[in-house]
């Protein structure tokens, strides 16, 4: 089996800050072409380190990965815009890229003009799109306008514009960045069935893309780079769970570094009265697990409370405040505490669906105004095996239907 | 150095398309519109007029008419020279968002900024033409060698092109050095004045290569001579390696243009 795209262990390095190379250093760079092997210098990075993958003809492969994991490093060299440092790479069959798909317009020119151009510059040859310029514009839905320059558009019709030009190219391979989130829902869906007839006429597709499920409904293989490697490679089912680690790592670490900063800016009154001295939670739960917590609380030198309230919060790393538990408004009398305690909280089954979220905990006192303390350093994982990625949605209930 | 240009010639359509972009974005919205493409040869002749009339005073020898015809012959090239090298400079940073974006290349958007004010120095030479038979200069067997000089013209501003619009990615302060030296690059050319009027330092004015071209173009088309060998060998030469330099200069760098730019 002939691969059409074969990326082998490419290396590609950049450099950080503005210190330009100074004329001496880079007149001797322009007669030799291969700086292959040259260690890395100050303020230099590997951006793409070791990558190697091969695509067979007709595969749809997404690239996943964090912020600067060096996703569109990749596309860029597979479009041959920059050239790695070291490896190789062989791309067999006519490439285009959609890496951001109004790069070719002009302002002043007019929506057709506009067409033409962007066209060329993706490869189309004049004839090509004289045959489909009628398609383009229908696709586009700026039929209305296509004579008027694309200075006075709106940036909708000006990147539907560019869209529909790049969607009618027959390439063998595709490679698509980010660039499906332009328009409304209608326009999106209409892009991601233009990608599937592109698919069933035997392109090769190479996506890269945040929206998992994209990735999902199109890739079959999905490669997760990380830091400039490939870390996983695989069915997209494998893979994607993985990614999903990756970004709730990701969230809890600044989470947990928003409540650092936020502990320093709560000192109302830093003296608090108790202690929360340990939290018994794990950090992970499963679905339906059950979650028992035990909290320590001292009392600072010895010195009662009267009426305290207890209360626990859980909220969801995007802020959003799941569920919250009152004593008081449980009915629960508490008399006082003093000294050393213990209280145990039974949440019963993990009803949460997969996601990070802050369990918090507060002492108040007893009219709910002035709280003894707030203590909101735990973190927990929700993880539940089989894919769900709906990360919206706060409860997973057990739904029972009947008809 | 062949794969590029095999390249060059495989794009021709986008070639084509960025050469009409230009254009159109020029001659649209613009008050002059095709009177542009005369409008700086007509200032630049009437400067040339005006110099030589002040050497004509100081030197006491009337204005010749032939003097005044051998300007605007040679404003032309002139100035389809600078209005090229101007564009081109700026072809690669001002398309920054293709360079960084889309594969194709590079060479192309130097040599659609230089097509397309060669279509402004044609519409010139139209003008140039109907005035020429207004004033009887008449056609003689060296108009042969013209097509050659316009060659070697449009091959040494190609081959400056692509090495200054390299260099100005890499060094954006090349665009201001390169404005200047087109600012006062004409007193440093035969243009307003023939090279003969230096004496024993004429070599020293067809050195520039711009320079010997312009001259033999003025010999051929109003002096009617055959083109001096010497100097049309050195114009060949000259043209050639400015092209052959810019072509290899270009094809190497262009690899770090999207990371450097």
């Amino acid at each position: 089996m002939k691969y059409v795209l074969e990326f082998d262990h490419v290396w590609k390095k950049f450099k950080k800050g503005e210190k330009l190379n100074s004329l001496r250093d880079a007149i001797p760079h322009l007669f030799k072409q291969d700086d292959k092997n040259i260690p890395l210098q100050d303020l230099e990075f590997w951006a793409v380190k070791d990558v190697s993958f091969n695509i067979e003809k007709g595969d749809v492969v997404g690239i996943m990965g964090a912020n600067g994991a060096g996703k569109s490093t990749v596309l860029k060299l597979l479009s041959r815009i920059m050239i790695p440092n070291r490896g190789s790479m062989k791309i067999n069959g006519r490439l285009s890229a959609l890496i951001e798909v109004t790069a070719g317009f002009h302002p002043e020119l007019t929506g057709r003009e506009n067409v033409y151009l962007n066209a060329t510059i993706l490869g189309m040859r004049k004839k090509e799109i004289d045959n489909k310029f009628d398609e383009i514009v229908d696709f586009s839905g700026v039929k209305e306008f296509i004579d008027t320059p694309v200075k006075r558009y709106s940036s909708g019709m000006y990147s539907r514009l560019g869209f529909s030009v790049a969607a009618h190219m027959d390439p063998d391979i595709l490679l698509i960045d980010e660039v499906l989130s332009v328009g409304d829902i209608s326009f999106q869906a209409k892009c991601a069935q233009k990608i599937r007839d592109l698919l069933s006429c035997g392109a090769t597709i190479v996506l890269v893309s945040h929206q998992l499920d994209m990735i999902q409904s199109l890739c079959k293989r999905v490669i997760l780079l990380q830091n400039g490697e490939v870390t996983k490679d695989g069915p997209a089912e494998l893979v994607i769970p993985h990614y999903q680690n990756i970004v709730f790592k990701k969230k809890e670490d600044d989470l947990r570094n928003k409540m650092k900063s936020m502990d320093g800016r709560v000192g109302v009154d830093t003296r608090s009265l108790v202690d929360i001295v340990h939290v018994d939670l794990k950090k992970n739960y499963g679905y339906r697990e059950k979650i028992n917590i035990t909290l320590e609380y001292a009392t600072r030198e010895n010195e009662k409370i009267d009426h305290p309230i207890f209360n626990l919060d859980i909220v969801r790393a995007d802020c959003v405040h799941c569920c919250s538990s009152r004593t008081d408004i449980l009915g629960i009398k508490i008399d006082s505490i003093q000294g050393k305690g213990k209280v145990e909280i039974d949440l019963g089954e993990n009803m949460l669906a997969p996601g990070i979220y802050m369990v918090k905990f507060s002492i108040w006192d007893k009219e709910m105004i002035h709280p003894y303390i707030i203590h909101n350093k735990e973190v927990i994982r929700v993880e539940i095996d089989g894919l769900s990625n709906h990360s919206d949605i706060v409860f997973l209930p057990e739904v029972k239907w009947k008809f | 150095m062949l794969q590029m240009l095999k390249e060059l010639i495989e794009y021709r359509d986008l070639t084509m398309m960025l050469t009409l972009r230009d254009l159109r974005v020029r001659y649209k919205q613009a008050a002059m519109g095709f009177l542009w493409a005369i409008f700086m040869p007509i200032v630049a002749v009437c400067a040339g007029i005006l110099i030589k009339k002040a050497m004509a005073v100081v030197s006491q020898h009337p204005l010749d008419a032939q003097g005044i015809i051998s300007i605007s012959v040679k404003v032309l090239p002139w100035t389809f020279f600078i209005s090229s090298i101007r564009f081109s400079v700026q072809s690669l940073v001002g398309n920054g968002d293709l360079v960084t974006k889309i594969y194709f290349p590079r060479a192309v958007l130097v040599l659609s900024s230089i097509l397309a004010c060669l279509f402004d120095f044609s519409v010139a030479v139209c003008v140039l033409v109907i005035l020429l038979t207004i004033f009887k200069v008449g056609l003689s067997i060296y108009l042969f060698w013209l097509p050659l000089l316009i060659i070697l013209l449009f091959l040494y501003t190609f081959g400056l092109g692509l090495l200054l619009s390299a260099a100005n990615l890499f060094y954006r302060d090349i665009k201001y050095v390169v404005e200047i030296i087109l600012m006062f690059g004409i007193f440093f050319t035969p243009v307003f004045y023939s090279a003969a009027a230096f004496g024993r330092w004429k070599p020293l004015m067809l050195l520039n290569p711009l320079g010997s071209i312009l001259e033999e173009i003025d010999r051929v088309v109003v002096l009617h001579q055959m083109p001096d060998t010497l100097w049309i060998i050195y114009a060949i030469l000259t043209s050639l390696a400015a092209f052959v330099i810019g072509v290899i200069v270009f094809h190497n760098t262009e690899p770090y243009f999207a990371e450097n730019i």
